[in-house]
């Protein structure tokens, strides 16, 4: 059974709540003592409904405002996959929090109102799933029963949000018209809606091909932790020395000739452990143990590729940031930068431009970004770096900035 | 983890074993003095059995630590005794007995003893300058567990606060923190309980036998079935039987219900749990019913 990860955005009025729960609830994967939990909740509080949000809203905070402040993970699963939600809050106060979402999320799932159409809130969590690089965008036209079902509300909203998307860089675009309050096109097709052809939004998720949006090409192995066994306990392992760690890209495979960066020295797998026995091949999201058959030196931050397919190694990096701090970015300040296995310090050289997330547009003259604010930096770094494009990999394309006083982590990055 | 095949498709279990076994291992690297909280119950059976797999051929390159509450199910500390002898790990012991001896916590007036761990395992971290500490939480759990994140700060006083949380993006963890705070990990954060029993049955990894069906003399209270023992006796009135039960989690004593079941085997209890309508907190934790945010509330001062 594969793992499918998506991520969610929209506001509890576009009905987002009644999706997730009605996935939830007609999978079979809300228990009774929740559901009583929530029931009695809702009760006390006055509503009319189950208010089916507070299955998310886990904090007391959240319940008490009736609002999704943070990420929630929920979790189900079909005969055919296992699904992790990122619950990301859907207001521009919490761009921070749709981004954490969709960094690791397979397909984003963005909630329109019939009635409403697009809205800024749609294009602007568009942008985000585009900027993040999720590989699938499914757009729910949700509350269809408002507008009596009708084809060309749907028709019109599907338009105009292609044109929309030709601005962006979104690979895998669906759309489904749905009403998540009576389950049309949820879990089963919709008998209301006999003019739509495509399938339910269960059965898309679940049939979604997800496989080939990793990086099967550019082999990348950040060395994440170096084994090598106490000798007293097993003298067969007295020279073994393994790298391990999570393959980040391409597949490797024993008898590989390989590059060791930033030494440069060349080597060939010797064997590709793991705990369960040697593999044939390792590729993205493997943990896996690796050996050389010659004995060079190789530590943590190190990167392990193929002599003709190598990451740029470089102390000057071009990127999006997603700014995720109160305090503000400073430009020209110093920063603790996180990248792969490897840790530096860094200075943002500049700013070229700050875009508005609901209009794309780039403005020039700004010379900082605030919290959940986005633009464009060059950074400076006290070591090089071994990087590919975000576009191309997700995992050797992205870092962190981390404030070096309080280290709170201020910023993701996405490099171009 | 088996061969995978050409197709270059993982199973759920293997993506999660190998994100646990990434995150295991980005602490060993970044951390000086980590320590992973073994219970002997099912969540932290597997972090261990991930621990050993993340460092093979080698050993665990940290101790293990089990906050003891004194009340203890005998084959549970049969077993963690065990498990940490063929590891070869070091063991720590915390004990909440010796809290209450020193005056650090007072007994309650129910004798539940869940809630004094807090307070005997902050000391332990402070006294042996533990910087990164692994639990078995799952954020399918409880409703406030699912806000934790993988790395969860964590204060000089041990206090999470859920509305500060440092935003948590693709697989790079932020351990950053200064002398006398800490991180708590969570490998098993996107681990559901059926995908526990799942690879407990794949890797035939040996849990306490309290987990499997078996005779127990249990009686009733708050609509749980609580085990007769030296620390836990029927009241007056209580509805008394001998009942073919078993364990969903293993805690104190005094606040684990047993549930009625007759699943002796992994493929039992995996069907069982596929088919189940409760979760396993509400099933057979007493210590959860005690607020809407019981869980919030004893993680912010620093629970597990």
């Amino acid at each position: 059974m594969e793992l499918l990860r998506f991520a969610t955005a929209g506001s509890v009025d576009d009905g987002k709540s009644t999706l997730i729960g009605r996935l939830l609830y007609d999978t079979k994967s809300i228990f009774e003592d929740q559901l009583e939990s929530i029931e009695r909740t809702s009760r006390d509080r006055g509503d009319e409904q189950t208010n089916l949000a507070l299955l998310t809203d886990g904090l007391r905070a959240e319940r008490e405002q009736g609002i999704t402040i943070d990420v929630a993970y929920r979790y189900f699963a079909t005969p055919k996959r296992k699904f992790i939600i990122a619950d990301t809050p859907g207001h521009i106060q919490y761009t921070r929090n749709m981004v954490t979402g969709a960094s690791t999320a397979n397909l984003a799932l963005i909630l329109v109102d019939a009635r409403n159409g697009l809205v800024e809130q749609s294009r602007r969590h568009a942008f985000i799933a585009s900027l993040l690089r999720v590989p699938h965008l499914v757009l729910c036209v949700n509350k269809m029963d408002l507008v009596d079902y009708d084809e060309d509300v749907f028709n019109r909203i599907k338009n105009e949000f292609r044109q929309f998307a030709t601005k962006l860089d979104i690979g895998d675009l669906s759309f489904i018209p749905v009403s998540a309050l009576h389950g049309d096109n949820i879990v089963h097709r919709s008998e209301d809606m006999p003019w739509y052809d495509g399938t339910s939004l269960l059965h898309h998720l679940e049939e979604v091909h997800i496989a080939s949006d990793r990086n099967l090409i550019d082999a990348r192995f950040p060395v994440q932790y170096v084994i090598r066994p106490q000798a007293q306990t097993n003298h067969d392992l007295h020279d073994y020395r393994g790298y391990a760690g999570m393959v980040a890209g391409g597949v490797f495979k024993p008898g590989d000739d390989v590059v060791v960066l930033p030494s440069g020295l060349q080597s060939r797998i010797a064997a590709i452990d793991t705990a369960g026995g040697p593999v044939d091949e390792a590729f993205a999201p493997m943990s896996v143990t690796m050996r050389l058959t010659d004995d060079v030196d190789v530590s943590r931050g190190d990167m392990i590729c193929r002599p003709h397919n190598q990451p740029r190694v470089t102390q000057d990096i071009d990127a999006m940031l997603c700014w995720l701090s109160e305090q503000p970015l400073s430009v020209r300040g110093m920063y603790a930068i996180k990248h792969t296995t490897r840790n530096a310090r860094t200075q943002v050289r500049g700013l070229d431009y700050r875009i508005d997330v609901n209009t794309l547009h780039r403005d020039e003259s700004a010379d900082s970004l605030s919290l959940n604010e986005i633009g464009r930096v060059t950074l400076r770094t006290t070591q090089p770096l071994f990087v590919d494009e975000y576009r191309r990999n997700r995992t050797s394309g992205s870092f962190l900035l981390i404030d070096e006083s309080t280290g709170a982590t201020v910023a993701a990055g996405m490099i171009l | 983890m088996t061969v995978p095949t050409s197709t270059y498709e993982l199973t759920h279990l293997q993506s999660l074993e190998s994100e646990s076994i990434h995150i295991i291992r980005e602490v060993a690297a970044e951390f000086e003095r980590p320590v992973l909280l073994f219970s002997g119950g099912k969540d932290s059976v597997i972090m261990l059995h991930l621990a050993a797999k993340a460092f093979w051929p080698a050993r665990i390159p940290f101790p293990v630590m089990h906050v003891d509450t004194g009340h203890n199910f005998p084959e549970v500390l049969e077993f963690r005794d065990r498990a940490v002898e063929q590891l070869g790990v070091r063991l720590v012991v915390a004990s909440v007995p010796d809290s209450i001896a020193s005056g650090r916590v007072r007994e309650r007036p129910d004798g539940i003893r869940n809630p004094l761990q807090t307070v005997t395992l902050l000391d332990a971290i402070q006294e042996h300058g533990f910087d990164a500490v692994f639990g078995g939480a799952r954020r399918d759990e409880e409703k406030a567990r699912a806000k934790e994140r993988v790395f969860s700060f964590r204060d000089e006083f041990g206090q999470w606060d859920p509305k500060n949380q440092r935003p948590e993006l693709w697989s790079l963890y932020n351990g950053r923190h200064h002398k006398g705070e800490h991180i708590r990990v969570f490998p098993l954060s996107n681990w559901t309980e059926l995908d526990v029993w799942q690879y407990l049955a794949q890797e035939q990894i040996e849990l306490p036998s309290i987990y499997f069906a078996h005779q127990r003399e249990v009686f009733r209270r708050d609509n749980m079935w609580y085990a007769i023992s030296e620390f836990t006796q029927p009241r007056e009135g209580e509805e008394v039987a001998t009942l073919t039960v078993r364990y969903r989690t293993v805690g104190d004593i005094p606040v684990t219900g047993a549930v009625e079941s007759t699943a002796a085997s992994y493929d039992e209890v995996i069907a069982e749990t596929a088919a189940t309508r409760m979760t396993e907190r509400g099933a057979t934790r007493g210590d959860d019913r005690l607020s809407e945010a019981a869980m919030e509330d004893r993680k912010r001062e620093g629970y597990f």
